[in-house]
């Protein structure tokens, strides 16, 4: 195992730090595509309705086969890899991002609107800080999943550290391929430990001691 | 009502600051012929509703849930947009005005203060001037100022979160945020019903004290009589779908109801009801002996003795009320402490006489001490001067219904056909009510 993770030590830190920029960037665009989202329906209780349907049923879509779908359309590599990761990132975030903001009390958003805020910089400056923490605790939960969603990715040839467990599963029983899988599976647990400690500190960081619980 | 516009009591009694003029600087307000309907239902919530709110007046709105004085209220600030009418402030029309730019101009306050949670206190004070471009420095100074004027150390409270505060404080804070680009109107609904009973009177009591010093137009939405009794220069009576039972000084709708429905509504403790208006300022203040932190107690308790007095009260260096200590409380002190009393007897000097027995009653104390402006202290009031208004303000009640001044209604109620039962006693006299308002 040492000599395998000392031969490929480079080619380890450079997956993972793929990986890990892969699953950061695409929770980026999930978190501004979740918020857009949930400001849009979370005022129309059919729409909310709508939302929570689609976030619940789209998180039993196998992730394997959805990237292997995409696959035909838009051929290997970064693309197929990005959105299927930041559509189950999405998931998660919508739901806490809907649940959020319906759970704001009408009567801080009347007070907004009665001191002058227009609608929109009420949701800006009051709605969505004070659903922050939810929303910001339903980007963790899409951290943990999409780590793994994330190592899936390498069946589209996508980047991260998914390659060493599906090369290792491909050549299972030769040289060194247990090393392998085991690489890849650690690694996808240890970036996840990294990432939801960086996201209770951005927490820590953003949200007013007001509404810290 | 004399007591507002030209109070010789409140003057003579005030220390050092009755040097502040105290110009109207609110504006009037004028609802003309305003209907509004909600979608699905069959009767309009308010119905051909024409009300003139003059200007550096408190107005409050009263009558039963469900009555349309809330719509109402939030149709000035165009929260609710009136189906048919017209809203017209200081002699403009603002019914088709973007209405964002109308309410940063009107200051809005809710049950509970309405603060937002993950904004500190300054922040929240800060926000309208904010939107309106200041820069700043005159943003924070800002802020410091209203704290004052609602009696809360800024160097304490100005970078608190709204839960660290007390209901009470949490109002305060709702009432400077309102305040805070000086709009010429405020409008208040059910502003003091999420407090404690106590809370409620020193809040009632601070609103009184900053609108002497402000003028503003205030316009309060209530369910309790008492208050509006206490607060308003004028009281409209709502019935369903906002009919203006009566619009008229509280003492005129005490001593004068309009009709049936007002009498019922305002009880049959309406005798009593006259004490109410009677206010601590109107009965005389008795002087005391008054000590500072870190006296010794010796020498306070020998200024008590010399007087006559039973009792000290301890002033902090901006003279509001600390502690009210007896004789016996003084000899067994050395030095005099610092540290405020939770359930000292304080009132207000416009406090009614029933808010004043109310408070000796509850901290069991023989007599309340009256702050003025900024929570100075001014004098006491004992349970026998309260005694003897009582029974004067009994005496004269039955006399005094012709005196009141101003008497007039100034609200020009127009039926609709829709709108049954109404009196036509009331649009009779809505003719000359409109000239009592300049």
């Amino acid at each position: 195992m040492w000599d395998f993770l000392s031969d490929q030590y480079e080619q380890i830190l450079f997956s993972s730090w793929q990986h890990f920029s892969l699953v950061v960037q695409c929770l980026i665009l999930a978190t501004v595509i979740a918020v857009v989202l949930a400001a849009l329906v979370y005022r129309n209780s059919a729409l909310t309705g709508i939302a929570n349907s689609v976030s619940a049923i789209g998180l039993t879509i196998p992730s394997f086969a959805f990237i292997g779908l995409l696959i035909a359309p838009l051929g290997f590599g970064v693309v197929p890899a990005v959105i299927v990761v930041a559509f189950f990132a999405t998931l998660p975030i919508l739901r806490n991002a809907v649940v959020g903001l319906s759970g704001i009390s009408p009567s801080i958003v009347e007070s907004a609107r009665g001191i002058g805020m227009s609608r929109f910089r009420t949701l800006v400056q009051v709605e969505l800080p004070m659903a922050w923490p939810i929303i910001l605790t339903g980007i963790r939960v899409s951290a943990q999943m999409v780590m793994g969603v994330a190592a899936i990715a390498a069946y589209s040839l996508g980047p991260g550290l998914g390659g060493f467990i599906f090369s290792g599963l491909a050549r299972l029983g030769g040289a060194k391929s247990l090393e392998s899988v085991l690489t890849g599976v650690i690694g996808v647990v240890v970036l996840a430990l990294i990432l939801d400690l960086l996201l209770v500190g951005l927490g820590r960081l953003t949200t007013p001691r007001g509404i810290r619980v | 009502m004399s007591e507002f516009t030209s109070s010789p009591h409140a003057e003579s009694t005030s220390t050092d600051d009755s040097a502040t003029p105290t110009a109207i600087t609110g504006a009037s307000i004028l609802l003309d012929h305003v209907t509004k309907r909600f979608p699905g239902q069959t009767r309009p919530a308010v119905d051909g509703l024409t009300m003139e709110i003059p200007a550096g007046k408190i107005v409050m709105f009263v009558g039963p849930s469900g009555c349309g004085k809330t719509t109402t209220l939030k149709m000035i600030n165009r929260l609710i947009e009136p189906s048919e009418g017209r809203i017209v402030v200081d002699g403009d029309d603002v019914t088709d005005m973007n209405s964002d730019t109308l309410r940063r101009g009107i200051g809005y306050v809710i049950q509970a203060g309405g603060l937002f949670p993950h904004m500190t206190v300054a922040t929240n004070i800060g926000i309208v001037p904010k939107m309106l471009g200041w820069d700043k420095a005159r943003i924070a100074a800002r802020v410091d100022e209203l704290l004052e004027l609602v009696s809360l150390d800024p160097a304490l409270y100005r970078d608190r979160y709204p839960k660290e505060l007390s209901g009470g404080q949490q109002q305060r804070v709702g009432v400077a945020r309102a305040l805070a680009a000086d709009p010429p109107i405020l409008l208040m609904d059910e502003p003091f019903g999420a407090v404690d009973p106590i809370t409620r009177l020193r809040l009632q009591d601070e609103l009184i004290n900053i609108q002497e010093e402000l003028q503003k137009t205030i316009v309060c939405v209530t369910h309790d009589f008492d208050e509006a009794v206490k607060l308003g220069d004028w009281i409209a009576i709502f019935n369903e779908g906002a009919q203006l039972e009566q619009y008229d000084t509280p003492e005129r709708i005490l001593g004068d109801p309009a009709n049936e429905f007002v009498e019922n509504f305002i009880g049959s403790g309406a005798g009593l009801k006259q004490l109410t208006l009677t206010r601590v300022a109107d009965v005389g203040l008795r002087a005391a002996v008054v000590g500072n932190p870190g006296e010794r107690a010796a020498d306070v308790l020998a200024r008590v003795v010399e007087a006559g007095h039973g009792h000290a009260v301890i002033i902090d260096e901006r003279r509001r009320p600390l502690q009210r200590l007896s004789r016996r409380e003084l000899g067994r002190l050395q030095v005099i402490s610092d540290i405020p009393d939770p359930k000292l007897p304080v009132v207000g000097i416009r406090a009614t006489l029933n808010d004043a027995l109310d408070t000796m009653l509850v901290s069991s104390a023989g007599a309340a001490l009256v702050t003025g402006r900024r929570d100075m202290f001014k004098g006491v009031v004992d349970v026998q001067t309260v005694m003897d208004a009582i029974t004067r303000s009994q005496a004269a009640a039955g006399l005094d219904s012709d005196q009141a001044p101003v008497g007039l209604n100034t609200g020009l109620f127009q039926a609709q056909a829709s709108a049954a039962g109404s009196d036509p006693s009331e649009i009779e006299g809505s003719g000359d009510g409109a000239g009592a308002v300049q």
